[in-house]
């Protein structure tokens, strides 16, 4: 016969301003773990919207970026051939595509960073589905006209519709705003790929990207581009190509992460603690009258690691609340790799709700072990006479 | 004196609580004054440049670059002193993971307008003589046991192919927050090989650096530059070496607002924990300043009490704590070089670990300190607690 739950749960209420302190305590940890977690995984989907799975981006070899990379037109020549490239409607699904930073001030701050511009033709939306034009309309090809992803039209001086920037000693209009959900995309502005080589006057491409007729003949296309003797080039799944442009950032995060929740859970497993075990002090004669009663050791026990779940799950709750405020907010940061702009955002995944709310429960079970193990060793006769 | 032993003597009578709250101290005051070092590296290339260098860059961005020809025309306009010029490299020793910066550079003026960059006279020489020469870094020579004569290979990302050099010097830096892991070689090695490899990307430079006759004269002086090369192919940008560093710090801002704001949140926490523990104390001493106050001590002498033992608290928890940054900072030091060239713990850090445990100290008294010096003496005794 355990002791009834009700018993654990109205021990927090009685101590009502220690409850709201420990759990508070819990709740900021919490707040920061799943806000960490919501961190990584909102850059992971980045990621992995902005490739697919299906498509194949050709660089050059030891280049690790596209700003990095350069394919001359003979080598892209002989990579728009290769047969295993998807055709649909007629036309072969490769785009070649060049790849610039250009610095633009923040609007604002008016603090400059680097933002990819890139260049692209008429097959570059067909493989990337999901880029959307959402105001106004494509560049022309042949003209100077660019369209700006939303989050540069957002950010960036000049980069709203009917602005213009000026580089490579022309003015450039922005004619449309296209939308490309989570995805490195919309941190990128995109312009007609021959006007941006002749503007920046580099005769060569950055990189290629083509869709794969079945998926499955990757690794065969792969041999073949990088064993070829004419070509320098390597060629990776669009998905593996931008996981590995942020890994650094990836890593960075989750080392980050890491750390702080170690380090702060054994500030709150502390707080919880200290709150247990002035719990079980409080209450000692309280103790030996439920021993007195017949109540066993192992209900005990259970009575006040129950209590100490309870609190750590109203922090981990409170936490999570909060935590899911953070959905509204985007972070953009230079990524190291590419040297330019990425913006994500915090995204909470039902994953991360479950692994908050263990931790919680972990943190609250460290703290009352102890505690509960020392209420429930107590000797009888000491525990009633004790005032 | 006699306050303090009450003071300490108080504050351990629940020795288990006492001691889990100054460990919980403790470990929060390391974890701020690492965050708050993990910030000021963020500002370490910004603290370890020069106001009195220029740098010069393509106008588009960092990774346009500029004409060779360009030096001389540079070097004719007022108030420039010398010319040095250089491109990253960004070459891989071996594995991505050892990752070091490495710039080809023009020997002989870079290394004169970089004083703070200790080295020996015989080893440079040797370096200018020898075109595939190289100098590095105390640190990256101490981290892959290289010595002066060693051959070292590239493997070029931004410049393809392996490419070799020996080591001829090492030098080490002449303030704290040097960067002592990098590496240079002759710009001369690198723009022959391109000349003979990739032709049409010959003979174009990534930075010009700028030294100047008088540094209050650096706002003309870039104005000038910038404005002999306007609408030209590659117009340029000229800023001070500080402004250039503080557009990377600027870049990836977002983060370190995160990792400040995470500094204060750790702080918060224990606050949090620490109120606790002084609220517990409180409570249970309530028939104690009651009767403290039958026998005639004031309220001001019972609020000092309390509020003592608070402050008494944290501020043994931020010594322990300060105490523990060192060995954890010099841990990192050595385990995650790749990631921080230089984690030296600041004295104003030290500064403001010790604020950090005092205002835990104030804050967590303030509450118990009112209630045990506002009891009414009669409530104070009626309550068993």
């Amino acid at each position: 016969m355990g002791i009834p739950y009700s018993y654990s749960f109205r021990n927090l209420w009685t101590r009502r301003l220690t409850t709201v302190l420990t759990a508070s305590g819990m709740a900021l940890v919490v707040f920061v773990f799943a806000a960490t977690l919501m961190l990584a995984e909102g850059l992971r989907k980045t990621l992995v919207d902005t490739g697919s799975y299906d498509n194949v981006v050709v660089i050059r070899k030891s280049a690790q970026t596209e700003v990095q990379s350069g394919i001359d037109r003979s080598q892209a020549a002989v990579v728009e051939t290769q047969p295993e490239i998807a055709v649909e409607g007629g036309e072969r699904l490769v785009a070649k595509e060049i790849v610039v930073l250009i610095s633009l001030p923040k609007r604002g701050s008016g603090k400059p960073s680097n933002v990819i511009i890139r260049g692209v033709s008429a097959t570059s939306l067909l493989m990337r589905p999901q880029v959307k034009v959402i105001e106004g309309r494509m560049p022309r090809p042949g003209s100077a006209e660019i369209m700006a992803g939303a989050s540069i039209a957002k950010r960036f001086k000049g980069g709203g519709i009917g602005e213009t920037l000026r580089f490579g000693m022309r003015d450039w209009t922005v004619v449309g705003i296209f939308e490309a959900g989570n995805t490195g995309f919309s941190s990128e502005i995109w312009g007609d790929v021959d006007q941006l080589m002749q503007a920046f006057r580099r005769p060569v491409y950055s990189s290629i990207i083509f869709k794969l007729r079945d998926p499955s003949e990757f690794v065969r296309v792969k041999e073949r581009i990088e064993g070829d003797p004419r070509l320098t080039l390597e060629a990776k799944r669009e998905i593996t190509f931008y996981a590995d442009q942020s890994q650094a950032m990836a890593k960075f995060l989750r080392i980050l992460g890491i750390t702080l929740t170690i380090i702060f859970s054994l500030g709150a497993v502390i707080g919880a603690m200290i709150t247990m075990y002035a719990a079980v002090a409080n209450r000692v004669t309280e103790i030996g009258t439920l021993r007195a009663l017949g109540f066993q050791r192992g209900s005990i026990l259970a009575a006040f690691i129950l209590e100490s779940l309870f609190l750590g799950l109203l922090g981990g709750v409170v936490g999570l609340f909060f935590a899911s405020f953070m959905q509204l907010v985007t972070i953009s940061t230079m990524n190291w790799q590419t040297f330019s702009e990425l913006a994500f955002t915090f995204s909470l995944t039902p994953g991360i709700i479950g692994k908050s709310l263990i931790f919680s429960l972990v943190m609250g079970f460290v703290g009352g072990l102890l505690p509960a193990f020392r209420a429930a060793r107590m000797n009888i006769v000491d525990a009633l006479r004790a005032t | 004196m006699f306050i303090l032993k009450l003071l300490i003597r108080n504050a351990f009578r629940h020795k288990l609580r006492t001691t889990l709250t100054i460990v919980g101290v403790a470990i929060a005051i390391v974890a701020f004054g690492l965050l708050r070092t993990l910030v000021d590296l963020w500002y370490a290339g910004v603290e370890a440049s020069s106001a009195s260098r220029l740098i010069t860059r393509n106008a588009i961005s960092l990774v346009f670059p500029l004409p060779i020809s360009y030096k001389d025309r540079i070097r004719q306009v007022p108030g420039v002193k010398d010319v040095s010029w250089g491109n990253w490299f960004g070459g891989i020793y071996k594995d991505e993971k050892n990752f070091f910066p490495n710039f080809a550079v023009e020997p002989k003026s870079y290394l004169a307008m970089y004083p703070e960059y200790v080295i020996d006279p015989s080893q440079v020489k040797a370096f200018a003589l020898d075109r595939k020469g190289c100098i590095v870094g105390r640190k990256t020579a101490e981290r892959f046991g290289w010595k002066v004569g060693d051959q070292v290979t590239l493997r070029g990302t931004i410049f393809p192919g392996q490419w070799d050099f020996v080591i001829r010097g090492i030098y080490r830096g002449a303030q704290k927050n040097t960067d002592e892991t990098q590496l240079f070689f002759h710009w001369d090695y690198l723009n022959e090989t391109v000349k003979k490899t990739i032709a049409r990307r010959a003979d174009q430079v990534g930075f010009y650096m700028i030294s100047l006759t008088k540094p209050e004269q650096a706002a003309e002086v870039s104005l000038a530059i910038d404005a002999i090369f306007k609408n030209s192919l590659a117009e340029t940008l000229t800023e001070t070496e500080k402004a250039f560093q503080m557009g990377f710090v600027s870049m990836t801002e977002a983060i370190l607002v995160a990792i400040q704001i995470v500094s204060y949140v750790v702080i918060v926490i224990i606050m949090v924990v620490a109120a606790n523990t002084m609220a517990m104390t409180a409570r249970e001493r309530i028939a104690e300043y009651a009767t403290l106050k039958t026998l005639g001590f004031g309220a001001i002498h019972i609020a000092g009490v309390v509020f003592g033992e608070s402050i008494v608290i944290a501020m043994i928890g931020g010594i322990a704590g300060v105490a523990c940054t060192f060995p954890a900072a010099h841990w990192i030091e050595t385990e995650l070089s790749q990631f921080f060239p230089v984690f030296s713990i600041a004295p104003q850090t030290i500064v403001m670990d010790l604020a950090a445990a005092l205002v835990v100290g104030v804050v967590a008294g303030i509450f118990p300190t009112w209630r045990g010096a506002t009891i009414g003496i009669a409530d104070g005794l009626r309550r068993i607690g």
